[in-house]
């Protein structure tokens, strides 16, 4: 890092156009970025992050204006400047990462086609030389077979590859400043791991200076030297990392930090003896000729969490899908209280069908969008209970009172005008409509900022308390276990790894995966990234890791 | 052809002059600036057809009737234009300020051209509803004592005749009344086999997209087939042989043709349900209603149907139109509606040797052009107003 400024966002206010006005989005915001140095901007969604990231570039979506203030990029006013003034800056002293790689490169060329697309259109290389040069990126990127994995198409490589060909391509100009928009929040924790070190690897390497934007603030703390807090459009406090994390000085932040520290008292152990609410019996499945379950087995006990982690393709959805009766396993059987459960849900009564709910990770598509929150909520009330007019009314409103919405002023309303975490809400609320006894909760927080996942956590926490549900919690997000579950089941490659009570779980020994598994999770702790490489080495973490088990 | 590469690539020098000016004069803006040739270009190229159409126009109300007489269709274009887009905008003003809060709503975030989609189909409507009250004489009426073949317009001087101001057809029956007649058969035909085919290929659209598996095969399969056979040939072919069968069984001909017509027409409305039902189905609140132990009346009038509305809705408009003029087509052809109902497709028909004197007669081209412009004014009026409720339904912004 050096002292000379690279950028510089003074008073810059933004404003969307939606229902034919222009509302503030970004208000009043500075921003100071020198050579090298890396910012990171967090905020829970809705902060205008993102789109403050685009105002970086001198860029705004469609809507999207910049109302006042100045954006200076070198000395050179983005604002003002023409249009083929920009385009001599776009992408070869400003690259841009966006989140999801899969959607960002074109399917139609291969990688190495894009990637030296900017170089040779800027005129910075020839073909040839920035093939050459692609190859010894991708090659400091860590990327296994850095000489060919360029000719291939970019389905032919995994997401957490790809996010760093696409760090690649934004470095191919070798740019002065490179905007991250939340290049690993769809990656499984071991790619993450990999992806992380080596963006700040390569960042270092050329002295490039990085605005990097996620909502996960133990990411940041690894990636950034200076953090900026924002809160719907206002910036909160702005600070050096190790001092943000030591000591916040607003509330808003506090809070942030605090999210992590939810834990739930430890239940006693289950009583020898007592039949599981729902129990999964040495289950194997396929899809079509592929099998994807192999021997699994765990049991849920009333009024306990069992949360069921691992990465993605690791089965764990499959699971919850053959005891639903979605899919109906090859061998094996499931019960519920003792009872055996028809294959298929088709075969299965209506009562059984009762006591098996589930809420989904997407509360958008969960949640029928031509529906008002009282018709959904209301259909299992009269499905599975009988209960007509009045009633129905009186038990919809005790439900929605229960997830914590004020009944009159909720029930009309459609799915589209309730925020993420609302929606959830609703969902939890369809489950609850059937008093069932066991809910299956398919990664019901990894869709949602970390504030509102806490509060639905807790939401889940009050309740089966008070009606002593079960919940089986898949989940990739170890924090998340920690804070709700009883007892823990690690599958990997469609296998049961490991099982347990949460405590031992989660001290030594493990099986190497957990441990894998745990350590791949980022702390708030700026050291632990370096301190971890330092400890494992650059080739026993992420993808490498796991393939050598 | 010369002297129209000229004037094109003289509006390609004004483009670049226009660009220039408009850099000079405001100060290098950054609209001028940053505006590409191609865009100068369109702006040129715009002013330049619009001053041809005034010029046209112009030509066109010229006393001289050799040459007023050439522009003649073109006048009558833009006046129609300008006459229709303010019955539109005065139509939108009376929703505005008459009806419930609700309507008022509605027509205050209305576009100009769904306001006259409405006005149109409305207008057609009453004519289709009180055809009976409406015309003056019968659609099959011979009128004693009148000659056939009076030129429309009304003017004596012409060939006209005040009392028969669309003039009469070829065996003397008055073309206005016929017209009116026209939408209540062309229309209310149209629409009774719209509905029909979309309730046909929509529900076992959606039956095959909810179960899948072998009736999914089956129906596709089926609706290949039938979709591999030219459309219009296969309802000449079928109409053909339902006119044998119709006297046989004592049903009218044209409850075939709306038969006919509906079945063919419901392949493509069956692949666009299939289509949405499939995107639909694979959703996480149909997978929830499904283990909830729902019926299929639920999924498929519940789940699916509400979220289909807007495609469907868009297609209604369009196979609407396809309808209309495949009746016309079929009608034009002769196994269509069956004389002496009056039809729009029919008059064209009869009417079409007409068109032969646009040059130096327009008045008596118009003739058939009536009942042809009629389809066309409802066609577009239809489009408009679908498009508008897409619009809505869909949420677009701007």
């Amino acid at each position: 890092m050096s002292d000379e400024i690279l950028l510089k966002m003074r008073d810059v206010w933004l404003e969307g156009r939606s229902d034919e006005t222009w509302n503030p989005i970004i208000n009043d915001v500075d921003l100071t970025l020198k050579k090298g140095e890396v910012l990171g901007l967090i905020g829970e969604s809705g902060a205008g992050k993102s789109t403050l990231g685009l105002a970086a570039m001198g860029y705004t979506r469609d809507g999207v204006r910049i109302s006042k203030g100045s954006v200076e990029f070198d000395g050179i006013d983005l604002l003002t400047a023409s249009a083929a003034v920009k385009r001599a800056l776009l992408g070869k002293r400003i690259a841009y990462v966006a989140q999801s790689a899969a959607a960002s490169f074109n399917p139609a060329h291969k990688l190495m086609d894009q990637h030296v697309e900017g170089p040779v259109q800027h005129g910075v290389m020839g073909r040839g030389e920035s093939e050459a040069d692609g190859i010894e990126l991708y090659a400091k990127l860590r990327l296994p077979n850095p000489d060919e994995i360029g000719f291939r198409y970019p389905h032919q490589v995994s997401g957490g590859q790809l996010q760093r060909c696409m760090t690649a391509m934004a470095m191919s100009c070798r740019p002065d400043l490179i905007i991250f928009d939340e290049p690993t929040t769809a990656l499984d924790v071991t790619t993450q791991i990999e992806v992380l070190a080596s963006i700040r690897d390569i960042v270092e390497q050329f002295n490039t200076a990085a605005i990097y934007i996620t909502h996960d603030l133990a990411v940041v703390a690894q990636m950034a030297d200076t953090i900026k807090v924002l809160l719907k459009g206002d910036e909160v406090e702005t600070a050096d990392t190790r001092v943000m994390l030591a000591t916040p000085t607003q509330e808003y932040t506090k809070s942030l930090w605090a999210v992590r520290s939810f834990e739930r008292p430890l239940k006693s152990a289950v009583q020898t003896g007592s039949v599981p609410v729902v129990s999964v019996q040495n289950i194997d499945a396929s899809y079509g000729t592929v099998p994807v379950l192999h021997d699994v087995s765990f049991d849920m006990h009333e009024g306990r969490t069992v949360a069921v982690v691992g990465e993605s393709g690791s089965g764990k959805s499959t699971a919850a899908r053959c005891i639903t009766g979605l899919l109906p396993p090859t061998a094996g059987q499931i019960m519920v209280d003792g009872d055996v459960m028809p294959p298929d849900y088709r075969k299965r009564s209506k009562d059984q069908l009762r006591q098996v709910q589930m809420i989904y990770q997407m509360a958008d598509t969960a949640l029928n969008p031509r529906m008002s929150i009282g018709q959904i909520i209301a259909r299992p009330v009269e499905f599975y209970l009988g209960l007509k007019g009045a009633e129905k009314r009186k038990k919809v409103d005790a439900l929605l009172e229960q997830i914590e919405l004020e009944p009159s002023q909720y029930y009309h309303r459609l799915p589209s005008e309730l925020s993420g975490g609302q929606k959830q809400r609703i969902g939890i609320a369809r489950a609850l409509a059937a008093e069932p006894k066991f809910i299956i909760c398919d990664e019901v927080t990894s869709a949602l900022d970390q504030l509102v996942a806490e509060g639905i956590l807790r939401l889940l926490a009050r309740l089966q308390d008070e009606l002593s549900l079960t919940y089986m919690f898949i989940t990739h997000d170890l924090a998340t276990v920690r804070a709700i579950a009883d007892e823990v089941v690690v599958m990997k490659d469609g296998r049961v790894v490991e099982q347990g009570p949460k405590v031992e779980m989660f001290t030594p020994p493990h099986h190497a995966y957990t441990d894998l598994l745990l350590s791949s999770v980022p702390e708030m702790d700026p050291d632990w990234l370096t301190n971890l490489l330092a400890e494992r080495g650059v080739d026993n973490i992420g993808d490498a890791a796991v393939d050598k088990m | 052809m010369i002297w129209f590469v000229a004037a094109l690539i003289g509006l390609a020098a004004v483009a670049w002059g226009f660009r220039f000016a408009g850099q000079a004069v405001t100060g290098n803006a950054p609209k001028f600036r940053d505006m590409p040739y191609g865009v100068a270009y369109g702006y040129v190229l715009g002013a330049a057809v619009l001053a041809w159409l005034v010029w046209a126009y112009m030509q066109g109300r010229s006393d001289d009737q050799a040459i007023a007489n050439k522009f003649f269709f073109l006048r009558i274009a833009i006046e129609g234009f300008i006459i229709f887009a303010i019955a539109a905008w005065l139509f939108r003003l009376l929703g505005r300020s008459v009806g419930t809060a609700r309507s008022k709503k509605l027509f205050r975030s209305m576009p100009l051209t769904a306001s006259f989609g409405i006005l149109t189909i409305l207008i057609y409507a009453i004519f289709a509803i009180f055809a009976g009250l409406i015309a003056p004489y019968g659609q099959e009426q011979i009128i004693p004592g009148v000659a056939a073949n009076i030129i429309p317009g009304g003017d004596p001087e012409l060939g006209g005749n005040p009392d028969f101001p669309l003039g009469t057809d070829q065996i003397g029956r008055d073309i206005l009344s016929r017209l009116i007649y026209g939408a209540q058969n062309t229309v209310g035909i149209a629409f009774a086999t719209t509905v029909l085919a979309f309730l046909l290929g929509g529900t076992l659209g959606f039956l095959a997209a909810t179960l899948g598996g072998w009736l999914d095969q089956l129906l596709s399969r089926a609706v290949d087939v039938l979709m591999a056979i030219p459309s219009l040939i296969f309802a000449l072919l079928l109409m053909t042989i339902a006119s044998v069968w119709a006297p046989e069984l004592g049903i009218p001909l044209t409850v075939f043709m709306v038969v006919i017509i509906a079945v063919i027409d419901s392949t493509r409305v069956y692949r666009l349900a299939r289509a949405v039902g499939q995107n639909i189905v694979v959703m996480d609140y149909i997978e929830a209603a499904k283990l909830r132990g729902e019926g299929l009346g639920y999924l498929v009038f519940k789940e699916i149907l509400p979220n289909a509305t807007a495609p469907l809705l868009a297609e209604f408009g369009l196979r609407f139109c396809f309808v209309f003029l495949t009746i016309a087509a079929l009608s034009f052809l002769g196994v269509g509606i069956q004389p002496p109902l009056a039809d729009w497709g029919t008059m064209v028909r009869d009417l079409g040797g007409f068109v032969n004197f646009a040059q130096f007669a327009p008045m008596a081209a118009t003739a058939p052009l009536l009942a042809a412009g009629a389809i066309a004014l409802l066609t577009v009026a239809v489009n408009f107003v679908v498009d508008w409720m897409l619009h809505k339904s869909s949420g677009l912004k701007e």
